[in-house]
């Protein structure tokens, strides 16, 4: 999904000067009996890097995001948490690839701060927020505790931190606690609930949770079935956990 | 140095759903039509097959049917005190790229406005005299009345197969529609999709209370339906994957299922993908437009002269390129004057979130439109002596497919993380459902867009800054109707409830809806409008504007259906009138 057939408008809007980017055809003219539709051609996602380590995090950036999305949706006698179901695997594509790298999004100056009601307004990609804001939780951590790391800390005391963090109630040498936080929160749940093909919701326990379906896409003869508790297992795009667990 | 190109009949800027009607109705006249639409081509096998449409990921999180904020976006604020700055990321609203535009990813909520929506001004002065609209409050009728388009209402229903159940045929109230709704000429073309349980429980609470529930007029297929110019569409399959997506399955309405398969085969019609204009160039009088300059997607740029051009884009881009290619007067919110740009307006919603115990409601069976409503507080279909607002919206509940992501309602005073959100989401997701509401938004003086005086986009053209925030009357509005969707709510005797008001100033970050309208508002004065009552431009009479960018202020449904029924409008008005005498219709 990071980069599934990089189109030459995404190249226009992508490089900095549009006089390099190269002459690739005229433009495209279609119609009057040239019928676009093509039968073969699918832009099918593109699933996560499976194979193991990280692309993004460092290895001490990889033990704080194991140990918070571990507390932000934990294994209990519910079933599997976050890090069971696949999310820092999950992140670390995430931010390996287009959305790390903000690529869609408009990052132009000036910059200023802005408003709530303004939104995203941090010269820092995703990326780079995690890398500058993970640096700075655990400089924090080392100055509050006298050395150590967040993944280091007690899970009660990472819980009274991620609070922290949740009100922007921590100093973070220039970052926005609160917007850190809110993004992690929101990429934990993209893991948790996203497609298995992305890398989370392993064995597709996010959906077992809940009970949601997943990628089905006829549900036509159970619309008028009123409080029936619908019978089918999770499917994904790639298919059935019991079609594809020995890959994951 | 920008290569001039052989002269067209007609051209066509942006190709979603106005340009795909107007490309259709140009061509059946005989007119030689080009379009040039800035994104990709896009089709149901290619983009969005079945067999992987259903990745809430990939197509709402990370925007892959959405406009790229990197290549175009707005500045926003929320008052002309505050420094706009750049929508970074996409939020509050999603326009639509490439070929089919927003109407790709729309929900097929297919509405009519009420007649007296047409007469907003007049009618809330008549009804309930001047102090009923503050000297801040810029509405004005449009123009055009419910009657002189009931006629192409009917016509995009028709192409669109849209399911429903009809509440006013020619005057008689009919069984199980909206009693409120406009007189029509008939039955929708599709009966209503067959409901599921969330929308069942909220109609039967509405009637027990005496209000009226009706189904949600719906452009998602209760059958299989061949529409006029012989394309099929397939029945719904309620996957949930419509809203902020594309259907895989050829069920939903687009120009993509409806119109596509037909034009593109055409001797008299050609598309242009990746090419984005950059102006619309005028004659040295100012009165006619010769061309358009555009870039295509090897940079190379290009002069494209035409005899009549139509701007087909979404309404923020139509506006933009009204203001970037000097046509009409800016709108000053200091003096009032001037009309690009004036009466930007937006919707205003909220909801009601209910937890049952005892009922599993399956959200995830869905579609965009698919749900019932009460139109009780809709427009004027009730008297607002004594409330302090004018306008409303309609209420309902609408199961668009709870996608997991996106929607994971839970009680009143859940954490927002850890085990005890865990256990809530497990324990409620099956069982809860929410009410919406939907309100109008009117225009105020303040509420405006103009160009970006600091902000660039990739080829070094302002930005449209948008200023916008809701009023008194927006909110005191949806108070209203949240309340009464509380009141529902509660008939439907759920465990708990969590009433969740739509509080301060507009807000960019959470989606709320893709239903931005107004700054090329359509009127009957040239003085307070940009287009007549046609989408001809005043000043430049072989310009026609389509969209939402018509909207003198935004009344409580849904836009698409009107947005099309005033493109076919402007096309037969077109066909019938302006062809044989080129120049201003009024």
């Amino acid at each position: 999904m990071d980069e599934p057939r990089l189109s030459r408008r995404r190249l226009l809007t992508t490089g900095a000067v549009i006089t390099a980017v190269p002459v690739v055809t005229a433009a495209a003219t279609l119609g009057g009996r040239d019928v676009p539709f093509k039968e073969g051609q699918a832009n099918a996602p593109v699933a996560a890097d499976g194979a193991s380590g990280w692309r993004w995090f460092t290895d001490a950036e990889a033990a704080f995001i194991t140990a918070a999305v571990g507390r932000l949706i934990p294994a209990d006698d519910l079933g599997p948490g976050a890090v069971e179901a696949g999310v820092p695997t999950f992140i670390d594509r995430q931010l390996a690839g287009a959305y790390g790298r903000g690529e869609r999004w408009y990052m132009q100056g000036p910059w200023s701060p802005g408003l709530p009601t303004q939104g995203y307004q941090t010269r820092l990609t995703p990326a780079g927020l995690y890398r500058a804001a993970i640096k700075a939780i655990d400089a924090a951590v080392v100055r509050e505790s006298r050395g150590g790391s967040f993944a280091r800390l007690a899970a009660a005391d990472q819980d009274a931190f991620l609070k922290r963090l949740e009100k922007g109630d921590v100093a973070l040498d220039g970052i926005d606690a609160k917007a850190f936080f809110a993004q992690l929160l929101q990429n934990t749940l993209e893991g948790f609930w996203s497609d298995p093909i992305y890398g989370g919701n392993r064995d597709m326990a996010g959906w077992k949770l809940i009970g949601f379906p997943g990628a089905r896409y006829d549900n036509s003869e159970f619309v008028s079935r009123h409080g029936e508790k619908y019978p089918l297992p999770p499917v994904g795009i790639a298919g059935r956990v019991d079609w594809t667990r020995s890959q994951t | 140095m920008a290569k001039k190109l052989p002269s067209v009949d007609a051209l066509l800027i942006g190709f979603g759903w106005t340009g795909a009607i107007m490309a259709q109705e140009l061509t059946d006249a005989g007119l030689n039509v080009l379009a040039l639409e800035r994104g990709a081509w896009s089709d149901t096998s290619r983009e969005f097959a079945t067999t992987f449409a259903q990745d809430e990921l990939r197509y709402f999180w990370r925007h892959d049917l959405f406009q790229t904020t990197a290549h175009d976006t707005q500045t926003i604020r929320n008052d002309a005190s505050q420094v706009a700055l750049p929508m970074r990321k996409l939020g509050s609203y999603l326009p639509g790229t490439n070929v089919g535009g927003a109407g790709v990813h729309w929900n097929g909520q297919t509405w009519r406005f009420l007649p007296s929506d047409f007469v907003a001004r007049s009618h809330n002065l008549q009804r309930y005299g001047a102090d009923a609209i503050p000297d801040t409050m810029t509405i004005q009728d449009w123009g055009v009345t419910y009657d002189d388009l009931e006629p192409y209402y009917d016509r995009f229903e028709r192409l669109c197969g849209i399911s429903g159940k009809a509440g006013n045929i020619r005057g008689q109230i009919q069984p199980g529609g909206n009693p409120f709704e406009g007189p029509r000429s008939r039955e929708y073309p599709n009966p209503p999709m067959a409901m599921s349980y969330p929308p069942t429980l909220f109609a039967e609470a509405a009637a027990s209370l005496g209000f009226h529930p009706f189904p949600q007029p719906s452009a998602n297929m209760s059958q299989a339906y061949t529409n006029p110019l012989g394309v099929r569409l397939e029945k719904c399959t309620h996957c949930g994957f419509c809203e902020k997506f594309a259907c895989g399955n050829y069920s939903k309405a687009s120009a993509q299922t409806t119109i596509l398969p037909v034009l593109m085969k055409k001797p008299n019609f050609r598309l242009r993908t990746e090419c984005e204009v950059m102006k619309v160039n005028l004659d040295s009088s100012g009165k006619r437009a010769v061309s358009v300059t555009y870039v295509d997607a090897a940079g190379e740029e290009y002069e494209q002269p035409a005899d009549l051009i139509v701007m087909c884009s979404y309404i923020l881009n139509n506006v933009r390129l009204m203001l970037l290619s000097g046509i009409g007067t800016p709108y000053d919110p200091q003096t009032g004057q001037g009309v690009i740009g004036k009466n930007y307006a937006y919707q205003i919603t909220s909801s009601v979130n209910l937890f049952f115990d005892d009922k599993i409601l399956n959200p995830f069976i869905g579609a965009g439109a698919h749900g019932m409503h009460v139109d009780e507080w809709n427009g004027d279909n009730f008297d607002h002596t004594g409330l302090g607002f004018i306008g409303g919206g309609y209420v309902g509940v609408l199961q668009t497919g709870a996608r997991p992501i996106e929607t994971h309602p839970v009680p009143e005073g859940t954490p927002a993380w850890g085990s005890a959100f865990k256990k809530a989401i497990a324990d409620n997701y099956l069982k809860t459902t929410s009410i919406t509401t939907h309100g109008a938004v009117m225009s105020h003086r303040g509420n405006y867009l103009d160009l970006d005086p600091t902000y660039r986009d990739v080829y070094g053209r302002p930005l449209l800054r948008m200023t916008f925030d809701y009023t008194d009357n927006e909110h005191r509005m949806s108070d209203y109707l949240t309340d009464r969707a509380a009141d529902i709510a509660r008939a439907m005797k759920p465990r708990e409830i969590k009433v969740n008001k739509r509080q301060g100033s507009w807000d960019v970050v959470p989606y709320q809806t893709t239903h931005n309208t107004g700054g090329a508002i359509m009127g009957s004065d040239p003085s307070t409008s940009a287009v007549n009552r046609w989408l001809q431009s005043w000043d430049v009479s072989n310009l026609f504007v389509m969209g939402a960018s018509a909207f003198p202020q935004n009344p409580g449904y849904n836009p698409t259906g009107t947005v099309a029924a005033l493109a076919y409008a402007s096309a037969a008005a077109i066909r019938e009138r302006y062809l044989k005498a080129p120049g201003a219709l009024a």
